[in-house]
Formats: C-alpha cells, sequence, structure tokens
C-alpha cells in the first residue's frame, strides 16, 4: 500500500500544483480586479468591438485551417494505411521529423517562400502564371496552420484506420457492398475517434495561436490568442489577459467533452 | 492509374512538409545576408556560428531543458504509469483526466497559468522555471506511450516473480521493465521533442536574463534572422536524420521480434 503510495505521489503532487492550481490561478484573476475585488468585467470585455473581432476572426481562421486539415489528411491517410508498409513507425517519422527543425524557423521559411519575389512567385512567373499575392493576408496564417498542424490531423486518423479489421472490411465486401458503402457504413464510423481527435488537435491550437499570425500576418491582423498575449507581456494587464483566457477555454473544455463523448478509450490517440 | 494518383498525393503533402526546410537548408548556404536574395554558395555561416557564444549559449539552454526535463518527465510519467495499474477505475479515469488537461488545453493558457503560478509564489523567472513548466507538459507525453504498454503486461508474471522470492524492485526491473521498456523510450523521445520545440509556453515562463533557441529566434524576427541560426537548425535536423538511419539499421532486428511479440 506505502508503495503505491510513493510511486502516485510525485505525479499527483506535480499534477495538483502545476496543473490545477495554476488553472484556479487563471480564474482567480479572470474574475477579479486589481483591488482584488469579484468582477465580471474582465469576462465581458470580450464584447467590445476590438475583442469581438479578434475573437471572430480567429473562429473563422481555425474552422478552416481544420476543415482543409482534415479534407487533405483523410485520404492521406486512408493511403498511407492501404499501403503495406512494413514498419508504421516510418509514416510517424515523417511527420514528426519536421518537428526537429524549430517551428519558428519553419513557419518563417514560408516567408521567404511566399513573398512578391519569393521563391514560389519566381516559379509561378516562370511558368507564365499569375503572382501569389498573399503573404500578410488571413490566407497566409492558414496556410501556417494547415502546415503546421496537419500531422497531428493525419496521426489520429492513420491510427484509428490501421486498427480496423481487415475481416471486417472483407466481410463487407463478401456481403455485397461496393467499395462507397464499405466506405460509409464501415470504414468511416469506425475512423470516427481518430477524426473526433484530429479535429481537436488542430481547433485548440489553431484557434488560440499568436506566432503564426505574428509571423505571416504581418502586425496588422490580431487574433485573439495576441491580444492575450499582449495583455500579458506588454500591457502587463494579467486581469484582462486572464479573462478573455476564460473566454478561450470555453471553446477549449466544448472540445474537450465532444472529444471524450466520441472517443472514450482513447482510440484516436496520437501515439 | 490507382497507383499513381496516390503516389503524386503523397508526393504533393511531402513537398509542402518539406519545402520550407528546403529552404531553411539553402538559406544557410546562402552568403547573402538577408533572405531575399541568393548571394552565392558559402559555407562562412557555419564557420562564424562556432563563434557566437549567444547561440551556443541559447543551444546549451534548449537541449539541457529538453533532456531534464524529459528524463524527470519519464521517471515521474513511468511511476505514476505503475501506480495506475493497481488504482480502482474511478481513480485511474481522474488520473488520465488530468492527464489530458495540458495535453488538450491550449499551449497560451498553459503557459499563462504557469507564469500566474511563479507570480504569486515569488519564485524568480530563470532556467528553473522553464525546467518545472516542460516538465509539466512532458508527462503527458510519458504518461500516453508508457500506458498502453502497461495495459498488454500479464500482471501474472510479476505475481509469479514474487512469489519466487523476488523484491518488488528487482522483480519490477526484471519483469516489468523489460516489456514495457519500448513505451517508456517512446515517451522519452516525444517528450525531449516537444520540448526541444516549444516555444509558447517558455515564451511565458522564461526570466529576461535566459533564452532557448526558440525565444532567442522570436527576438530576432524583427531584426532580421541571423543566418548562423539556419546553419545550426540544418546542422540540428541532418544529425536527427543520421540518428534516424543508426537507429534503423542497427535498431531494426531487434524491432521485428518486438513486432513479432506484440502480434
Amino acid at each position: 500500500m506505502n508503495r503505491k503510495k510513493a510511486l502516485q505521489a510525485p505525479y499527483l503532487f506535480w499534477s495538483v500544483m502545476f496543473i490545477l492550481i495554476p488553472l484556479c490561478m487563471i480564474f482567480y484573476y479572470g474574475f477579479t480586479d486589481k483591488t482584488g475585488a469579484f468582477t465580471l468585467e474582465n469576462i465581458m470585455a470580450i464584447a467590445t468591438a476590438e475583442h469581438a473581432k479578434a475573437l471572430w476572426l480567429s473562429m473563422l481562421l481555425s474552422l478552416v485551417s481544420t476543415v482543409l486539415c482534415l479534407v487533405i489528411a483523410y485520404p492521406l491517410a486512408m493511403i498511407l494505411s492501404s499501403m503495406n508498409v512494413s514498419q508504421n513507425s516510418f509514416i510517424v517519422v515523417i511527420f514528426i521529423l519536421p518537428m526537429w527543425m524549430n517551428f519558428l524557423l519553419r513557419t518563417l521559411a514560408w516567408q521567404t517562400l511566399l513573398e512578391k519575389t519569393g521563391v514560389i512567385n519566381n516559379i509561378l512567373s516562370f511558368l507564365h502564371l499569375p503572382a501569389l499575392n498573399i503573404i500578410n493576408t488571413p490566407p497566409a496564417i492558414i496556410l501556417g496552420m494547415v502546415y503546421n498542424f496537419l500531422p497531428f490531423m493525419v496521426l489520429p486518423i492513420y491510427n484509428a484506420l490501421v486498427k480496423i479489421d481487415k475481416n471486417v472490411i472483407n466481410a463487407a465486401k463478401d456481403l455485397g457492398a461496393n467499395q462507397v458503402q464499405t466506405f460509409i457504413r464501415i470504414i468511416l464510423p469506425l475512423s470516427i475517434p481518430g477524426v473526433i481527435s484530429g479535429i481537436t488537435m488542430v481547433f485548440v491550437p489553431a484557434l488560440t495561436t499568436f506566432v503564426i499570425s505574428t509571423l505571416l500576418g504581418g502586425s496588422k491582423i490580431l487574433l485573439i490568442g495576441n491580444v492575450i498575449e499582449q495583455e500579458f507581456t506588454r500591457a502587463g494587464n494579467w486581469y484582462l489577459g486572464s479573462g478573455l483566457s476564460i473566454v478561450l477555454m470555453i471553446f477549449i473544455i466544448v472540445n474537450m467533452v465532444l472529444s471524450s463523448v466520441f472517443d472514450k478509450d482513447g482510440e484516436g490517440a496520437i501515439l | 492509374m490507382k497507383n499513381f494518383i496516390k503516389r503524386f498525393y503523397i508526393g504533393i503533402i511531402f513537398v509542402f512538409l518539406y519545402a520550407p526546410i528546403v529552404t531553411l537548408i539553402a538559406l544557410s548556404f546562402n552568403s547573402s545576408k538577408t533572405r531575399a536574395k541568393w548571394g552565392g554558395f558559402t559555407f562562412k555561416w557555419y564557420a562564424s556560428l562556432l563563434q557566437d557564444e549567444i547561440i551556443l549559449q541559447a543551444l546549451w539552454n534548449t537541449l539541457i531543458i529538453a533532456f531534464l526535463s524529459s528524463l524527470i518527465a519519464t521517471v515521474i510519467g513511468t511511476a505514476a504509469c505503475v501506480a495506475m495499474q493497481s488504482m480502482s477505475r474511478k481513480m485511474r479515469a481522474l488520473f488520465m483526466g488530468i492527464t489530458n488537461i495540458p495535453m488538450l488545453n491550449a499551449d497560451i493558457v498553459t503557459g499563462i497559468s504557469l507564469m500566474l503560478l511563479y507570480i504569486s509564489l515569488g519564485v524568480r523567472f530563470g532556467f528553473s522555471t522553464i525546467l518545472l513548466s516542460h516538465i509539466t507538459f512532458n508527462i503527458p507525453y510519458v504518461i500516453l506511450s508508457v500506458m498502453p504498454r502497461m495495459k498488454q503486461l500479464n500482471p501474472h508474471t510479476y505475481e509469479a516473480a514474487l512469489d519466487l522470492g523476488a523484491s518488488h524492485v528487482y522483480a519490477f526491473f526484471k519483469v516489468v521493465f523489460p516489456d514495457i521498456l519500448p513505451g517508456v523510450l517512446t515517451g522519452f523521445l516525444m517528450a525531449f521533442t516537444m520540448s526541444l520545440d516549444d516555444f509558447i509556453i517558455t515564451h511565458f515562463t522564461k526570466g529576461a536574463g535566459i533564452d532557448t533557441l526558440s525565444t532567442k529566434i522570436y527576438t530576432e524576427v524583427k531584426k532580421g534572422i541571423k543566418p548562423e541560426m539556419y546553419a545550426l537548425s540544418t546542422i540540428i535536423f541532418i544529425a536527427v536524420i543520421c540518428l534516424l538511419l543508426i537507429i534503423n539499421i542497427f535498431g531494426k532486428k531487434s524491432a521485428q521480434k518486438d513486432m513479432r511479440q506484440d502480434n
């Protein structure tokens, strides 16, 4: 009994100290003002024009990039799972490998690629195609989000797909289902845990990012993440910053609940 | 035809994922200081990298934090997994729920929540606050990769070892640990990678005097990235590929053995 306690104690202490208490602190700061009195002002601040616009833009951009990730990743995961690669880890490595190049540098490289006189436009003009002017616009931010978060959509879907028992698919075919029917009635429903997990893993970081918008959106486009970051690092108003984070957390919690409803056994886990 | 489309699709995605990386590698050989212009091939940034103490210090900070945080997270996480084995379902669900919080929560929220904690505890921001934060977000990666291995274990082998007179510790390291080792190693590597690539949480929990590579790059964004930074990340990238190839060549036999056991 004591042994068990000794093993779980470090993690229990750690999670209370560094996960639960810090979360409570956000709520404390979010619901109080500088004098320590209770207030809803920090939460209601989301309704001001500037903040509401930032939140709206963040939601729009993260929704579009989540959908794009899903549309790109699902066929990719299907192709990858149909290939008989002897080592599954090879596929994981292909998607994890870019992470060893610094995240900021990887995203910055898109500046070089997308610029007016950048690599892509040079190729386009060589082919006599119209130039692509998306740097410092919302589409560039979407591209950055899709680029950074695509692996988080591919891996859970891939993991869900390879777990599907081939006999189930063969049984459906034996019973006369064509390819489309097999896909809609067998493969798609069985891959839903992976899809849901992928959506959460893309949507949350996309909604809350401030780095991608800083690097690819110029300095004019403010997402809700930028607003919060500035409150903490420049304005020094932790109360307002915490209040806005609580608003963000509502979206995150909805996401968590959705993923736990659809993915009870953690089947769509990324690992 | 169908195969061609499949290959083509994978090819496009591959280009999309690796184009920025090729760009960065190309920039590390660019003799012009701005990234907008190609000034010819050079190795000079690699030479000047060795003299750039600021970048080397940031590299050292990044590596030591990644190593220590993933090591400590691996110990705490593996211990928690062992403890969770003998827990009631409810307690285990609670533990796993807490584990999922840093995974599902936004990095910015985790970052500022830790920042608020350190402020209210009066801890001085610096190396230790970064390390504590990295351990915090690394533990879940360890638990999530060790837990599946743990579930596959046959509990009777451990009991058998105890019956045969092994002590708890001896039985754990002789019977349980070899079986969960692949999960522990994956967890450690995941944690190391995540720690190395983290910017957001470090940004909020670092002090003024210390920089990791990520935070150094972020401050350089406005005035232009030093080309030495491209050289350094190219070296890191190539080193990782070499390491993976070595593991692949030497680890192939044991991996095959491992897979046979899984099936």
